[in-house]
């Protein structure tokens, strides 16, 4: 459907790519840590390669948890949205296929927050 | 020109002449040029004289009522401000209520106010045009009225003075902002199925129980005043609200799809924007009245579905959501606290980890949920505290396209996972907090492309002050934008060990004892 007006109705989008000055948005979200209530969200050129996220930006926010420390980095399953995909950390965003707007999930198997309860 | 005045007119004819006696027909253009917005959305009227007017109120019986109800009003909340009647709530911590009330809600009867006066012009006929009219009158009236009961707190504790600055900028308040900018940039019949049904009938009385009885339970008699004094002007609401969807459905059998779309749009819309106002209920009153839970089952369970059931004959259904929220209804003010305290520095108001009696009161309340998924995040997150390391997620939050509700529910049935939507539109990615809210978004897109996201906001660089290079290399937009809010630092962070704990401790024993 559309939206029905009286004129002729066309804005652009208030969060398309061109608004970034060269930089995508990402978000990431670690799955059964909702301690952090929601994902965030960062601006990044596509090249930033992929360890950026993990070693920075990942790391910085969520290392306040408990769980953080007891990952095992590589039982780790990413997620593009609902794809699962195994991201290369020396390659880019845009190499591993990540685009503007995409969302990051992560699921440490075994942790699954505090006292099991998905916080 | 000869008037007869010698009668003194009955009620009915008194009406009749100061309302529907009012309205013409135009001649010099035609009617559809000027009174083009009833047209374009689809809804078919055939017979505007079949409108019923619902509370035959005349407007200078209106003035009169309303000018009373003034006088009381502002009687008590003289007597209420000399006597320092901010000393009498249970407890420092309530007043933080009332910022969070300052910021979310006056701003918005302003925009009903708005929104009634636009529809008082738009509608054809005499019936609902002075309803509307009334209707904005009495919008504009709890605003100010709200704005000034709660002016005389705003002398003594931090984090009031910028609401109406922060309003359209910062994260927390957009979900608000955007419910009523979806509204009044719709037709006039999506407005009164938006703001007059879905809002005044559907969920009104979630907000007027936590925040009148609230405010009564806690010793706020200004806050109290004021929404008592709205009441009255609530029940004239609904039942404009109510006429106006009996109206469109009467008229033509080609309403009823549009209606309903609309009456599941916003009763979701509604149920999104009461989240806050349920954390008030469960989290921010000192002296509780009843849980959200307890809310939603009475007012929305019940009551709600009573009134769907009545519309039935029309051929209307229960929205929707109707399911999702008794869902949600377990969950929603706990992920919702949380979504603020974990967020110290970015709300002109204290949060806080509920005293262990009142995690005990949430327990007892939510025995499905509460246990099982919260409470112990809460009490790790109290120890943290207590060890001087208190949660403070610093990154920016994802907001949902569409209600602008940061993307914190869980996917229904599964408490322990994150509820994520997306589509794509014109080849750009758009997330949502819900079925709901992506449904609504692909029905008219080009609407929802536009939204206000504060935190993309600030990323493209539009939320720093003056001076600020934002295509510097290092800029980091969450530095700035407290600045760019004019967040007052003191209003910040957790209550213990606020400004305003130690002064309202303070003044309360200068009051209470030699
Ligand atoms: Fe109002
Ligand atoms: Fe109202
Ligand atoms: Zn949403």
């Amino acid at each position: 459907m559309t939206v029905k007006a009286l004129a002729d109705y066309r804005f652009k989008s208030s969060d398309a790519l061109e608004n970034y000055q060269g930089k995508q948005l990402l978000y990431i979200n670690w799955e059964k840590h909702r301690m952090f209530s929601r994902p965030f969200v960062v601006a990044l050129p596509p090249e930033t390669p992929f360890s950026v996220i993990v070693d920075k930006y990942i790391t910085d926010c969520y290392r306040y948890h408990p769980d953080f420390a007891r990952i095992d980095w590589s039982t780790v399953v990413w997620q593009n949205s609902n794809t699962v995909f195994s991201p290369d950390p020396v390659k880019s965003l845009k190499e591993n296929g990540i685009g503007h707007k995409d969302l990051i999930r992560f699921t440490t198997p075994g942790l699954n927050g505090i006292a099991d309860t998905g916080y | 020109m000869d008037m007869k005045t010698s009668k003194k007119l009955g009620l009915k004819e008194r009406y009749t002449m100061m309302t529907r006696d009012l309205a013409w027909d135009t001649t010099y253009q035609p009617m559809d040029k000027v009174f083009p917005q009833v047209g374009y959305e689809g809804i078919k009227i055939h017979d505007w004289d079949k409108w019923e007017d619902p509370f035959r109120l005349t407007m200078d019986a209106y003035w009169k009522y309303q000018a009373e109800k003034e006088r009381k009003l502002y009687a008590i909340l003289d007597a209420f401000n000399q006597n320092n009647g901010h000393l009498s709530v249970t407890d420092g911590r309530y007043i933080n209520v009332l910022k969070l009330f300052l910021g979310s809600t006056p701003p918005l009867e302003l925009m009903a106010a708005r929104g009634f006066s636009m529809v008082g012009r738009q509608m054809v006929g005499a019936g609902p045009r002075v309803a509307c009219q009334m209707q904005a009158v009495d919008e504009y009236r709890h605003f100010q009225t709200q704005i000034h009961s709660i002016s005389n707190y705003n002398k003594f504790y931090n984090g009031m003075d910028e609401f109406a600055h922060q309003q359209s900028r910062m994260w927390y308040l957009s979900d608000g902002k955007s419910f009523f900018d979806d509204a009044i940039t719709a037709g006039p019949f999506e407005f009164m199925v938006a703001i007059g049904f879905a809002f005044e009938y559907v969920l009104t009385n979630i907000l007027f129980v936590p925040f009148i009885s609230g405010a009564a339970y806690n010793g706020d008699m200004a806050a109290m005043t004021v929404g008592f004094s709205a009441q009255s002007d609530e029940a004239r609401h609904m039942t404009l609200g109510l006429e106006c969807i009996k109206f469109m459905l009467e008229q033509d059998p080609d309403n009823l799809a549009i209606v309903q779309r609309w009456i599941d749009k916003w009763t979701w819309r509604g149920t999104r924007k009461l989240a806050s106002v349920g954390m008030m209920m469960d989290y921010m009153l000192p002296k509780r009245i009843m849980s959200f839970k307890e809310a939603w089952e009475i007012y929305f369970e019940q009551n709600g579905a009573a009134l769907f059931t009545d519309l039935a004959r029309y051929g209307v259904t229960i929205p929707k959501c109707f399911a999702q929220t008794v869902e949600e209804k377990e969950h929603v003010t706990h992920q919702s606290w949380l979504g603020f305290y974990m967020k110290p520095e970015s709300t002109p108001f204290h949060t806080w980890i509920p005293g262990p009696d009142e995690l005990d009161w949430l327990s007892e309340k939510y025995p499905n949920t509460f246990d099982k998924y919260y409470r112990p995040m809460y009490e790790y997150l109290d120890a943290q505290e207590k060890a001087g390391n208190r949660f403070n997620n610093k990154t920016q939050p994802m907001n949902c396209q569409v209600c602008v509700n940061t993307i914190k529910y869980n996917e229904p049935g599964d408490p322990m996972e994150m509820c994520f939507r997306e589509t794509v539109y014109q080849g750009e990615k758009f997330h949502f907090c819900s079925g709901h809210c992506q449904e609504i978004f692909e029905d008219e897109p080009e609407k929802y492309i536009q939204t206000y996201i504060s935190s993309h906001q600030a990323l493209q660089g539009n939320c720093a002050p003056e001076g600020v290079d934002t295509h510097a290399p290092d800029f980091n937009p969450g530095s700035h934008i407290a600045d760019y809010w004019r967040l007052d630092p003191r209003a910040t962070g957790d209550f213990n060990g606020s400004e305003d704990q130690k002064n309202f401790a303070a003044w309360r024993d200068l009051a209470t004892k030699n």
